[in-house]
């Protein structure tokens, strides 16, 4: 057990950057997502952690100790590859004590510690089987089991669930979550799926370009996104933006959508919001939870509008409306019982205490 | 609707007109054409195998004027003589020896030509295969100069360190260590390339997983490439057992057999008896004592692969 520090670690391949000066600090026990699209250097930062890749510039240290030219086998590491890399001429119980049987534990040890992680996670039975002949959820556990029995300081996940098919995905992270409550781990999980991301961390980082665009907890990326990527990437359907303006009427402050449509910010967000320029060019961020069909009742901060509907989904629990705010498509979350049709009017509203203000320009949030 | 147009064809009309829509149907039969297909080929076969093969069993147990049918006189008549078990101890030893080194010599430069960065790799895998591609009656010969005793430039260098001259073709030590080393230099590309295919066939991850798991090269060697490799190793060693076993042309070219006999393999001492001694049925005799061995050694490799095979 140990906690992993980052510091301005530099990955370059030739004249490319691949990861531009991270740092990040993992505490003991800590589960950690790295989490962004394809190319944002977040399995080049794994690697670089396992030891697979050189660090180009910077610090990487385990524990306390830097390990930039320590080789991965004297790392203390175990890591969960992608397409699980088991050995395919070993059965399941060679393959998890193979890193034991090379540092030459007593054969009763490796024995019991694997028994142990076999039990674990569920695999006992498949012991003596060879990965061939397993299904692609018992080889993830096979894979997971192999980490575990080593005990190291830190895991490593490169993608481990993206192989699998959707219904075992699902059940494969709670999976994870179970082993991490029980061996806790240090943990660094990279994904592409910020669902996983979400479900998963105690800490979210959001990589984009190289770079880190957030560090924070999963409801905090949530409810207080940084930046226009991060607002973007988490949460599914993702947020809107409409490009809109500030601007004084009657008084209060006003944020103006269209030439039709213009909301009075509620006194918290008008408060925060005071310093804006009125003319610089802004964009609303809104989650689609926060644009529903109208309450009875009003309450402050929470404006209706007409929109013309023109895509309905049913998801059973809600239906998914998709219509055009300032020549933007939106998408708003109502009740399956708001009577929404293809094509048709219907009245909204829009939840103001929960916006988001984007500088159009720089695509932070103010 | 496909599905009822076949099963009207097939089902309900063959019972009428059996004679010539019987062969109809026979060809539209899958195995039928199957076995057209490679009709050509399983007659080439017969010709320059099957009948050669039987043949060969039938010259066998002629006498030497091929007048009389002998039985099997001819192996009996062999089998009581010293040359010949000196064959067949110089044969076990000229393809074991030589295979081994092609194999070993073959995984070294195959591991240092997977490593060669992609850009320079093919220059090197096209100028180490060239050894292999070269007729060994050809590149024998330049061998045989090389080997020279008293002109060459083998023995010409060793002379600057105070060492030689080495009898190469001329003692029978010598002479042996000769023909299996042009040998090596001849087959080692094939292995090479073999090896090398079947390195680029291992996934990276392996490596990267062995690398976590505390394995240092020698045992990543030997816990992940070796096993990753083993069929193709055992198929090569396999193929080129029988492809050394069988050698003739380094062996006539280097030593005819020579000196006293001592570099003699099966083929090149069937071609003395049999061609140069004018006893063709004891050649082929010869000849053929090289099937059970070889097939002894095919059963065994093959069946390990077979069992690999099902395994995974």
């Amino acid at each position: 057990m140990a906690e992993v520090n980052l510091r301005k670690v530099v990955k370059r391949y030739d004249d490319v950057e691949a990861v531009r000066g991270i740092d990040l600090d993992i505490a003991d026990h800590e589960f950690v997502v790295l989490v962004g699209p394809s190319g944002c250097g977040k399995s080049t930062t794994l690697r670089m952690i396992a030891g697979l890749e050189d660090i180009s510039d910077g610090d990487i240290s385990i524990g306390g100790d830097v390990v930039n030219d320590v080789p991965p086998k004297d790392r203390d590491i175990a890591m969960v590859f992608q397409n699980y890399a088991l050995y395919p001429h070993m059965t399941v119980a060679e393959n998890m004590s193979f890193g034991l049987r090379l540092k030459h534990y007593p054969k009763a040890e490796i024995k019991s510690r694997v028994a142990e992680a076999a039990r674990m996670l569920d695999i006992a039975d498949l012991v003596d089987r060879k990965p061939k002949q397993l299904s692609g959820g018992q080889r993830q556990r096979v894979a997971m089991g192999r980490a575990i029995v080593r005990n190291p300081k830190v895991f490593l996940f490169d993608e481990p669930l993206s192989n699998l098919d959707a219904k075992l995905r699902v059940q494969m992270r709670i999976e994870i979550k179970k082993v991490h409550q029980k061996v806790r781990t240090t943990t660094v999980y990279v994904t592409h799926d910020q669902v996983e991301a979400m479900t998963l961390a105690d800490r979210v980082v959001v990589m984009n370009k190289g770079r880190i665009e957030q560090i924070g907890t999963p409801n905090e990326l949530y409810h207080n996104p940084a930046t226009r990527f991060v607002a973007g990437f988490i949460g599914s359907p993702a947020m809107n933006f409409v490009p809109c303006r500030l601007e004084e009427a009657e008084g209060r402050l006003h944020l103006r959508l269209t030439d039709r449509i213009s909301f009075p910010l509620p006194p918290a967000r008008a408060a925060r919001y005071q310093s804006v320029s009125r003319n610089e060019p802004l964009q609303l961020g809104i989650r689609p939870e926060h644009i529903t069909e109208t309450k009875p009742h009003a309450e402050p901060g929470i404006e209706p509008f007409e929109a013309l509907l023109e895509v309905t989904e049913p998801m059973g629990m809600e239906t998914l409306v998709y219509f055009t705010l300032n020549e933007t498509p939106v998408c708003g979350r109502v009740s399956p019982n708001a009577g929404a049709r293809d094509g048709s009017p219907l009245r909204m509203a829009m939840d103001l205490n929960n916006m988001h203000l984007l500088n159009e320009t720089t695509g932070l949030v103010i | 609707m496909v599905d009822a147009a076949i099963g009207e064809d097939s089902v309900v009309r063959p019972r009428r007109a059996a004679g010539r829509k019987g062969l109809r149907h026979a060809l539209k039969r899958k195995s039928t054409v199957a076995f057209l297909l490679t009709l050509p080929l399983i007659l080439l076969i017969t010709l320059l195998v099957v009948y050669p093969a039987i043949y060969s069993v039938h010259l066998a147990t002629l006498n030497k004027s091929m007048q009389r049918f002998v039985g099997f006189g001819n192996f009996e008549f062999l089998s009581k003589r010293d040359t010949f078990w000196l064959v067949v101890k110089q044969s076990c030893i000229f393809a074991i020896t030589a295979v081994v080194f092609k194999a070993l010599i073959g995984f070294i430069v195959a591991h240092f030509v997977h490593n060669i960065p992609a850009k320079g790799q093919r220059k090197w895998r096209g100028m180490l295969l060239v050894p292999w591609v070269i007729p060994p009656a050809m590149s024998t010969l330049a061998w045989l100069w090389l080997f020279d005793p008293s002109y060459s430039a083998f023995n010409y260098t060793l002379a600057f360190f105070g060492i030689g001259p080495i009898p190469w073709t001329g003692d029978a030590g010598w002479a042996r260590f000769s023909v299996i080393l042009v040998n090596i230099w001849y087959g080692a590309p094939f292995f090479m390339i073999m090896y090398l295919a079947s390195l680029k066939s291992v996934p990276d991850q392996l490596y990267e997983a062995a690398a976590i798991d505390g394995a240092n090269w020698w045992q990543r060697i030997w816990y992940v490439t070796l096993p990753m490799m083993r069929n193709i190793i055992a198929i090569t060693t396999l193929f080129s057992l029988i492809v050394t076993f069988a050698n003739f042309d380094i062996v006539r070219i280097l030593t005819a057999g020579g000196p006293l006999d001592k570099t003699h393999i099966f083929a090149t001492w069937a071609f003395r008896v049999g061609i140069e001694g004018s006893d063709i049925p004891l050649g082929a005799s010869v000849s053929l004592f090289m099937v059970p061995i070889l097939a002894v050694a095919a059963i065994f490799i093959l069946r390990d692969v077979n069992k690999r095979g099902n395994e995974s």
